[in-house]
């Protein structure tokens, strides 16, 4: 009696193509020659077409079990995204050019695709599950499609929160943690002022990434939206300096810390307090404020300088990009570690994070200029010697993995410092329990030994992922706004 | 108390309504109705020879009930009496029951006397009935009434009302003592005789029976095979008209109905009667108003009409008339009744139980279940036939004849112009506009969307294929999330009720391959009654199924209809409480409409807004339902459901099970739109809506389908599903009827959970996020529903086998254990009262390792790596694998060089029979019959052409690149004596090996497990409804089965109140992934334990989910070579794990205090709800102590059946004498009498030359038996090559069932009268044979060869089914077919001789689905096809076959071929590679290769298009 109904059904895929993560090959975006780029600021990844792009999301295996999205530490690793993204969600809509929807979809948990797509490190494609029978899937590239297309669509709009509650609450730190926890509560109707230290918000996405990898324009595009979604910014303000935390803490019901761990590890060795050596960070934001303002002039500069970097990290590695810009004569990169295995090792499978050879951007600029890759492996600076003027002028190291092995000696006339962070500085906020120069407050609900007083982000767990500084800042505004909803 | 049940008494899970039945029946009659003594005693010895169909208990002395109906004996009665008699048919005779009791049953007595008065009647005679009560078992003896029959006269004759009379009184005595007594009968005309008694016992007990005094012109006899053991005489048939075997899947839905309609002032159906005996109080009370018996028959088990365009008109018109106020009582039925007048069968409507008959020359009827029941001389049998699906047997003594079935059919449906009162009072509700008008908002949709739970992957992954392909979506990999009432996540209350299914005890239908039989009518406004007279004035709405589209709805609405819209709304400020009141509130307006004479209510959720919350539409659907019920009024109107909630067909079939007339599913459609709008769906809405309805059509016949319920009309009301978490009381006000073991939430918390629902979406359609929540039902969600596979327990579990650590092995073992709630064994904690002992000194780990099995996983759905992996770790414990549904590489049954072995040890016999031969029987050291599978109990699976790569087309006997089907019912057990029978022939296929059956857990496995013990069962696995799949219509995974735990518990209670438990293994399999799991399962009575996902996890599978896609990244559940080239699983994984769960076992029984794990099985005392548990809102509510309750505990470690070997026919008389020709291969010829007693003849000596000579077997003919008689059933079932059987005579069900390269012949005897048009052999023959020859002079009964895959067969006539889904073979058929011929039909040929009946048009019955119809064209298919028939002259003498041969040019012509088209082109390719010189394996995998990439397509096309053309030309 039913047969009538159906006529001609048309056979469809349960997603975009079944075997696509075989079929079809990874493609990266191409980017602008190394020794062109070299030669600007500019971000030098061209993007993929459009049909390149939907062909990549094709490959996306919809899992039943998506490791993309686990945001979990697994073997001191980060395995998936800690904004729990819903990938394979967006895929498949940018698979089928659905881009508004796509967008909508990555918008439901990320407050900035526009900053992820750019500096994160995607352990999302790290725990791929395409990546276990071959290469995982484009995710990064895919999302940055997604923001991009829907900045220049125009959908991404000033959203004005619909009903506005009297609650105040103020945020320490402009970084990704203390942006997503205001926008999250300005859309819950709270009263938000983001406090900022420095001239410029945006904390590490502005000074502490290099303008080749997120362009600062994005950072101001953001700020600016969220501006006229009713947070008020408030930069140049120290807080614990200009004014105490305890007085902020009376004009606001409640207050976030998102300072960042932007105390950085020191190498408390022999000739540390010669010149010419700083911290990474120091270097990085100098260099920046004078791309930004070509009348700023930097303090530190490595044009036709001898460059080392110590610490094998992408800080380093922005040193590197950064110093090649700027004109350096050579650049040298020391790590700890030694060179990573061109495939996983046993040791290291899947889900968890690669541990594998990469040559990121900064070593293939370093290669095309100087014709070597600049990193030296198992590096352990023993000390900085210096000239008669207490310059730096070269330092003596030996091997992490052989004690007995002979100094060796390196030229450098300018050191930079990459080895990571310790954290909060133990200065700040002295009322404010902390625990190995970190603000002491848990992961559930993310308050300090103050009542109101709340920290996310690097300030309370550390030195970490732009995605974790935003998922903290998400954690923490949910449950601020479930304590100012308590509050009379 | 009841007298003649002994009394249970059990505060466990065990309920007397779950009991099923079975049987063997049979009547005999004089045609002429002339009495004899010979019709009585000829009748008892028809019960001895149906014996193995009859139950017993375990000690095999006591049966479940043997009865014969018989017309009262006047002269008999007149001598013994010492009374005097009125004259024949004047006077009553009462068969009564009564307590042991003297006190109570002269109350009864007196009682009697003074009742007659008040109905015009008399008694006149009270006679103690003769019994020999030393003879019965001790067990019958307790429950032994004291048996008088009592005499009664009319006070004023008036002989038409002397039934009614006597009917009233009955009910007067029966509404008053209830159980404490039972009349068997009380009639002027029939007399039951009854009991709990052996066959043999009946007429030794009953003297009376065996006087030469006592006569009759017919007799009904019955032989019960109960699920249970206990004690019941009046549960023994026959009943008062019917004796019946099989099951009636609708009755609490027939009940429902009869009762709402029911105005005769007392309660026509006893409602703590058997299914049977229900049937037969309605059939009773028809027959007492007067309409007659064949009438009565045919309103209550109407033929499948709908479809049917050979039924006349007018007949169509009587059926249609009568759908109106009786829906069909559905079920597998073999029924026998009598009036003591005519006397008469009928099948179910599609012919689930056997039926046969034989007509003599002396005007005597034999029908019985099977043949040979009655020693007849050959020369006296004028015509042996099948009973066929539908057909009525009607003798009518008075008028001395057989009234053919055209003939009584035609006049009942003559008697008044049906059709004309079709025509005058129907409308058929047209869907005549197909305008869809958005009604709302995008908004206003968000907002309901959210209120009613709908989530973005129900959108994409659910709503939109349904949309999209017309089907709902297919998942795998089994579910893992919490139970609804454990999950922190509101659930649709929907999802507390879990869809009843059926196994062993009836068959689930195939709804796809036998859609002849399905109906989906549906009838709004008043019902009529049955007994109403037509009346021009009372106009009804038809509509072709129950989903109302949105321009119906508007008729409905707009019309003259009057239709009355009611909300199912509360406030939201109203709290928990104010759902109460709404219901009230309902309720009356109900009635107040009803009273205005409306007949159509809707019950409407639309008006839903931030104030208005909906109250789920089951509850309001099913609580108006009871409530009109409950007042009369449910009859008088339709109950149209408008809502929002309901989506899928779980919800719809939900609704439907509980009363709803018709659905409205607005808010779906409104989702389709918006989903059409947004280009997810590229079709337009009209065809997007019609794709959806179909998909929910065809998702709600496969739900009733799976209970063995052909039309919605039948499972409307029937409540086949039970609940979970939810408690009594709700059930018994709202639900009434349904039942529910571990009690659960209130009201109030249901209330509460619509709540939670409601204001999240009033809070969040505020918000600037107007998406819809990511859902995470089946795919994993980091902020979404718990899973017990998540990313990290998977990652943890790999990686502590694969490193073989046991600390992280520990930390997975936490991370389950602490996780949320998910299980009911999650609930528990172990907790022992003993003090710990040293580890050392509980049984070593191997010990405990023999334990572990692994589960059925198919060689095809598992890659060969993969599925070898399993069975050599398994090996390499001491463990067993299980070799799924898809047999085994013969290589494998051999040792590697390093001494492993990749055998599998468990067999599995499924419903497809892939794979299954003798030889592979015989490397079995267990076979397990699959009757279910927690993924999708009462289902059967396909796997599609692109998954049949050659090697495994190679082992399942078929194609490669054609699709395979696994049919929902096993086509030999339709009943549990049909399971008892393939126990005995699997049992039979190898002696030495252990006989298990697989259930899936649900409320009353418990009561199937006792009679599968009874069937000698050695292993009963009950499975929980989590386990895994490679493929499973999404809703089916969730929504059916209930946890181990409880199946589990209850099988191993209702074993032990049976005295059973000795007899059996209990194991148990589902999502077992812990040590603990294992010792829970053990405390609730397992004693084997199954994994199966988590060892594929440990293989490196990562709950993809793709099984059915082929695309397993991991090459687990895949063919794809490229994919099975990542496969990084390893034995060694598997061994470490297995280590892991048994050390962890032997731990907590060292913490324990216990020293082996066989003594803690059925050691519930060590269970101990966690005290979590009372904070969590819902699972407080739970009461687990039915669960937990311990029932005594002596249960033997090592349970043995008495299969009794040395009696069958094989073992007491075959191998004695050729065992060792067989060992010393020589050749022999011998010759046996059989009877119909003898079955499964030659399989065990068929097991012998398998054991020695492997899968070859020996050379074609070199063991021959010649056998003379009545075979019993299964009559050379899966004989390998060298033995062939040569029957003179005719045989019973299932000949050459898996014949596995043996030689079948059936011939008649020499002198049978008219040989051409006599049924032969019976039903089912050669299912799942794989090779091997048959020859059947005669016609076979239904479903003939199906699922053959490679034997070649002669037959003269087969019944409906034929071919059903075969996949390789020839047959040849000389003679007519019946209908929905090659339903499945995916490879082989059969050839069709048209030449005999050439007038009948044979296309129709044809399903055409598949295969094509051609003349055969090629010189060497003419070759084969002569060559088959000269053998079958040879062998069998055929008359039909000389006929043919002899004028071969002419008639060669008259053939027809079927063939299926997908095959044909395989195949055809095949042929073509292999001629441009391809070896014969590259051949295949070149054309399946091909085929996969679509590039065969062309040429598929250019076939069916060729093939069309021939059929039009023929049909010209």
């Amino acid at each position: 009696m039913c047969r009538f109904l159906v006529k001609n059904c048309v056979g469809v895929n349960v997603m975009g193509h079944l075997t696509g993560f075989i079929d079809i090959q990874r493609e990266n975006p191409a980017e602008q020659h190394p020794l062109e780029r070299i030669n600007h600021w500019q971000e030098y990844q061209k993007p993929l077409t459009e049909e390149a792009i939907k062909l990549q999301a094709s490959r996306c295996m919809d899992c039943g079990t998506p490791f993309c999205q686990i945001g979990s530490i697994i073997q001191s690793n980060t395995s998936g995204c800690p904004l729990y993204n819903l990938i394979p969600e967006w895929n498949e809509l940018a698979y089928q050019g659905k881009w508004f929807e796509a967008y909508q979809r990555l918008a439901k948990t990320n407050n900035f695709p526009e900053f992820t797509s750019r500096a994160c490190p995607a352990p999302c494609e790290g725990s791929c599950t395409a990546g276990l029978p071959g290469q995982p899937v484009a995710i990064k590239n895919i999302e940055k499609a997604i923001i991009d297309r829907a900045f220049q669509e125009g959908w991404v709009k000033v959203k004005h929160p619909v009903n506005r509650t009297s609650k105040r609450v103020a945020i320490i730190g402009s970084g990704p943690a203390g942006l997503t926890a205001a926008d999250d509560l300005n859309q819950h109707g709270h009263r938000v002022t983001v406090y900022e230290k420095d001239d410029r918000f945006g904390g590490l996405l502005m000074y502490g990434i290099p303008n080749m990898k997120i362009d600062k324009k994005y950072v101001e595009r953001r700020i600016e939206l969220l501006s006229k979604e009713g947070i008020v910014f408030k930069g140049n303000m120290n807080i614990g300096v200009d004014i105490s935390l305890k007085d902020l803490k009376k004009e606001y019901d409640a207050v976030l810390i998102c300072t960042g761990a932007d105390k950085p590890r020191e190498l408390p060795i022999d000739g540390r307090q010669l010149k010419g050596i700083y911290p990474a960070m120091e270097y990085l934001k100098e260099s920046t404020k004078h791309y930004l303002n070509k009348q700023y002039s930097p303090s530190i500069s490595a044009k036709g300088k001898k460059v080392i970097v110590i610490g094998g990290g992408d800080t380093g590695a922005d040193c590197v990009a950064t110093a090649i810009r700027q004109g350096c004569k050579s650049v040298i990169q020391f790590g700890k570690h030694g060179k990573l295995p061109m495939t996983r090792s046993e040791a290291n499978p899947w889900p968890e994070n690669p541990q594998v050879f990469t040559l990121d951007y900064a070593y293939e600029e370093a290669q095309s200029k100087f014709g070597m890759d600049p990193r030296q492996y198992f590096i352990q600076t023993k000390a900085f010697i210096g000239d008669e003027d207490g310059n730096v002028k070269s330092l003596e190291t030996t091997s992490f993995r052989d004690d007995q092995s002979e100094s060796r000696y390196w030229d450098a006339d300018l050191v930079l410092i990459a080895i990571g962070f310790e954290g909060v500085e133990s200065s700040l906020f002295p009322a404010i329990e902390k625990k190995q120069n970190k603000i002491s407050a848990n992961d559930v609900d993310f308050k300090t030994n103050h009542d109101g007083i709340y920290a996310a982000g690097d300030a309370r767990r550390g030195q970490s992922l732009i995605v974790w500084a935003m998922q903290e800042g998400k954690k923490a505004a949910k449950e601020i706004n479930d304590y100012l909803s308590k509050l009379q | 108390m009841k007298t003649f049940r002994s009394p249970i008494e059990t505060n466990g899970l065990y309920r007397r309504e779950f009991e099923h039945d079975a049987c063997g029946i049979g009547f005999y009659a004089d045609i002429k109705g002339r009495p004899s003594h010979e019709i009585v005693s000829t009748s008892l010895e028809m019960l001895k020879r149906l014996d193995h169909r009859a139950g017993k208990s375990a000690d095999k002395s006591t049966s479940d009930g043997t009865g014969i109906m018989l017309q009262i004996p006047h002269e008999f009665f007149s001598s013994v009496c010492p009374f005097a008699l009125p004259s024949q048919g004047e006077y009553a005779v009462g068969m009564l029951f009564l307590p042991q009791d003297n006190v109570i049953s002269e109350k009864i007595l007196n009682d009697f006397y003074t009742e007659a008065v008040k109905h015009n009647l008399s008694v006149f005679g009270v006679r103690d009935v003769p019994v020999a009560s030393e003879i019965i078992s001790e067990q019958a003896k307790k429950a032994e009434p004291i048996i008088k029959q009592i005499f009664i006269q009319q006070v004023e004759q008036n002989i038409d009302e002397f039934s009614s009379q006597l009917y009233s009184l009955r009910k007067a005595l029966e509404q008053k003592y209830k159980s404490e007594m039972y009349i068997p009968s009380l009639s002027n005309r029939t007399i039951v005789y009854k009991g709990m008694l052996l066959a043999d016992e009946l007429s030794l007990y009953f003297t009376d029976l065996s006087d030469e005094r006592f006569t009759s012109s017919l007799a009904l006899i019955h032989s019960r095979y109960s699920t249970n053991t206990f004690p019941s005489w009046d549960r023994a048939h026959p009943n008062r008209v019917i004796a019946h075997n099989g099951e009636i899947n609708t009755i609490k839905g027939n009940m429902n109905w009869f009762n709402a309609s029911n105005s005769s002032g007392f309660e026509v159906i006893n409602p703590t009667g058997s299914d049977s005996a229900i049937f037969d109080n309605v059939l009773e009370y028809l027959l007492l108003k007067g309409v007659s018996l064949p009438k009565a028959i045919m309103m209550m088990v109407p033929e499948p009409w709908e479809q049917n365009d050979e039924i006349p008109f007018y007949l169509k018109a009587f059926y249609e008339y009568h759908s109106q106020c009786m829906e069909p009582w559905d079920g597998p039925m073999a029924l026998g009744f009598t009036d003591g007048v005519q006397v008469g069968a009928i099948l179910d409507r599609n012919g689930l139980r056997p039926g046969r008959y034989y007509i003599t020359r002396n005007d005597k009827v034999i029908f019985a279940s099977e043949v040979g029941v009655v020693d007849v001389e050959n020369d006296m049998i004028l015509e042996r036939k099948h009973l066929k699906p539908g057909e009525l047997l009607l003798v009518d003594t008075a008028q001395g004849r057989i009234i053919p079935n055209d003939e009584i059919k035609n006049t009942i449906s003559l008697e008044e112009p049906y059709h004309k009162y079709l025509e005058e009072t129907v409308h058929v509700l047209h869907d005549d506009s197909s305008a869809f008008t958005p009604t709302y908002s995008n908004k206003e949709l968000l907002f309901q969307q959210k209120a009613f739970g709908y989530t973005y992957e129900e959108l994409m992954k659910m709503l939109k294929p349904m949309a999209l392909e017309g089907k709902e979506s297919t998942g795998a990999m089994g579910i893992d999330t919490p139970l609804a009432v454990l999950s922190e996540r509101p659930q649709l209350l929907f999802h507390y009720f879990k869809q009843g299914f059926s196994q062993v005890t009836n068959p689930p239908i195939d709804a796809i391959r036998e859609e002849c039989v399905i109906s989906t009518i549906s009838w709004l406004g008043e019902k009529t009654h049955p007994l109403q007279k037509y009346n021009k004035e009372k106009q009804k709405l038809m509509l072709h199924h129950p989903f109302l589209t949105f321009s119906q709805f508007s008729t409905l609405t707009n019309s003259r209809w009057n239709a009355v819209k009611i909300d199912i709304l509360f406030p939201a400020g109203s709290g928990e409480n104010g759902l109460t009141s709404a219901l009230e509130r309902i309720f009356s307006q109900v009635d107040q409409a009803i009273q205005a004479g409306n007949e159509l209510i809707i019950l409407s959720d639309q008006k839903i807004d931030d104030r208005q919350v909906a109250i789920p539409s089951l509850l309001a659907t099913s609580s108006v339902h009871h409530h009109l019920i409950k007042n009369g009024n449910r009859s008088k109107a339709s109950i149209i459901v408008d809502t929002g909630e309901a989506r899928d067909s779980h919800h719809m079939a939900m609704l439907l099970g509980y009363g709803a007339d018709a659905i409205h599913p607005y808010l779906a459609y409104e989702t389709i739109y918006q989903l059409c709008a947004e280009q997810h769906i590229t079709l337009d809405m009209e065809q997007a809506m019609a794709h959806y309805i179909h998909a929910l059509l065809q998702g709600v016949i496969k739900i009733m389908s799976k209970v063995g319920i052909s039309a919605i009309q039948s499972y409307r009301g029937a409540q086949a599903f039970e609940a979970l978490g939810i408690s009594q009381q709700v059930l018994d006000q709202y639900f009434t009827g349904t039942v529910s073991q571990i009690g659960g939430i209130g009201i109030s918390e249901i209330a509460r959970e619509t709540l939670m629902r409601h204001q999240k979406a009033v809070a969040e359609i505020e918000q600037y996020d107007q998406t819809l929540d990511s859902g995470s039902e089946l795919q994993w969600r980091k902020d979404g529903e718990f899973h017990q596979f998540n990313p990290l327990s998977i990652h943890t579990l790999q990686r502590a086998a694969r490193s073989n650590n046991k600390d992280v092995y520990k930390k997975f073992v936490s991370m389950n254990e602490n996780g949320p709630f998910t299980t009911i064994r999650s609930l528990l904690k172990i907790e022992s009262d003993r003090s710990p002992i040293p580890l050392a000194e509980v049984e070593p780990v191997e010990n405990i390792l023999r334990k572990f099995k692994t589960g059925a996983m198919s060689y095809g759905s598992l890659s060969k790596e993969a599925h070898e992996a399993l069975a050599i770790a398994m090996n390499r414990i001491g463990g067993k694998s299980n070799s799924g549904e898809g047999g085994e590489e013969t290589e494998r049954f051999q040792r590697d060089a390093n001494g492993d072995s990749r055998r599998s040890a468990i067999k599995q016999v499924a419903s497809g029979r892939f794979g299954v031969t003798s030889h592979y029987l015989t490397n079995a050291d267990e076979i397990q019959i699959k009757m279910a599978q927690g993924a999708k109990p009462g289902e059967g699976g396909q796997l599609p052409g692109q998954k049949v790569y050659p090697w495994i087309a190679e082992v399942r006997g078929s194609t490669p690149g054609v699709g395979l089907i696994s049919p929902p019912p096993h086509h030999d057990i339709y009943s549990i004596e049909d399971l008892a029978q393939l126990i005995y022939d699997l049992k039979s296929a190898n002696p030495n090996a252990k006989i298990s059956v697989k259930l899936v857990a649900k409320a009353g496995v418990g009561t199937i497990a006792a009679g599968v013990a009874k069937g000698l069962a050695d292993t009963i696995l009950i499975s929980g409804h989590d386990g895994g799949t490679g493929a499973s219509p999404r809703t089916s995974i969730k929504h059916t089965g209930i946890p181990w735990e409880i199946g589990l518990s209850e099988a191993h209670q209702t074993l032990v109140l049976n005295g059973l438990r000795d007899k059996v293994t209990l194991e148990v399999d589902g999502k077992l992934m812990t040590g603990k799991d294992v010792i829970v399962a053990a405390c609730f009575g397992a004693q084997e334990y199954g994994f199966a996902t988590a060892p594929l996890v440990v293989l490196g599978c990562i709950m993809m989910r793709a099984c059915h896609l082929d695309t397993c990244p991991v090459g687990i559940a895949t063919q794809n070579p490229l994919l099975r080239e990542k496969f990084a699983g390893s034995p060694d994984h598997i061994v470490n794990y297995m280590y892991f769960i048994a050390e962890e076992v032997r731990e907590i029984l060292a913490e324990c205090g216990f020293r082996s794990l066989d003594e803690i099985v059925g050691h519930t005392n060590l269970l101990k709800v966690k005290d979590e548990v009372t904070s969590h809102w819902k699972a407080k509510h739970l009461d687990l102590s039915d669960l937990l309750c311990k029932l005594s505990n002596n249960i033997s470690h090592h349970p043995v059946q008495d299969h009794e070997l040395e009696k069958r026919f094989d073992q007491r008389v075959l191998i004695p004498i050729l065992e060792t020709a067989i060992v010393n291969r020589e050749k022999a010829s011998l010759h046996f009498d059989i009877h119909n007693t003898d079955r499964s003849v030659g399989t065990s000596l068929g097991n012998l030359i398998s054991k020695q000579y492997g899968a070859d077997g020996l050379p074609e003919d070199h063991i021959q038996l010649h056998l003379k008689g009545s075979a019993g059933q299964s009559l050379g079932a899966f004989i390998p090559k060298g033995l062939s059987i040569t029957l003179e005579g005719d045989a019973n069900d299932y000949v050459g069932k898996g014949l596995s390269g043996g030689k079948l012949i059936v011939k008649p005897f020499n002198n049978w009268s008219i040989p051409q048009a006599d049924a032969i052999i019976g039903n089912t023959a050669l299912f799942g044979a794989t090779s091997g020859e048959a020859y059947i002079r005669g016609v076979a009964g239904q479903r003939f060869a199906v699922r053959n895959s490679g034997v070649k067969a002669v037959v003269e006539g087969v019944g409906d089914h034929g071919c059903e889904y075969m996949t390789g073979g020839i047959i040849a058929i000389l003679g007519p077919i019946g209908k929905n011929f090659a339903a499945g039909m995916s490879g082989g040929i059969a050839y069709i001789f048209n030449g005999f009946t050439a007038n009948e048009d044979i296309l129709p019955h044809i399903n055409q689905e598949l295969v094509a119809i051609e003349q055969v064209t090629f010189e060497n298919e003419w070759i084969e096809l002569h060559q088959m028939i000269t053998k079958h002259c040879y062998y069998t003498g055929s008359p039909k076959a000389k006929t043919i041969l002899k004028h071969w040019k002419q008639l060669k012509k008259q053939f027809i071929k079927i063939i299926p088209r997908e095959y044909k082109t395989m195949t055809e390719t095949i042929d073509d590679l292999q001629n441009r010189g391809l070896s014969y394996e590259e051949a295949r995998l070149s054309a399946f290769t091909m085929k996969k990439e679509g590039k065969i397509l062309e040429n598929l096309y250019e076939i069916e298009a060729l093939s069309s053309a021939l059929q039009d030309s023929q049909s010209i």
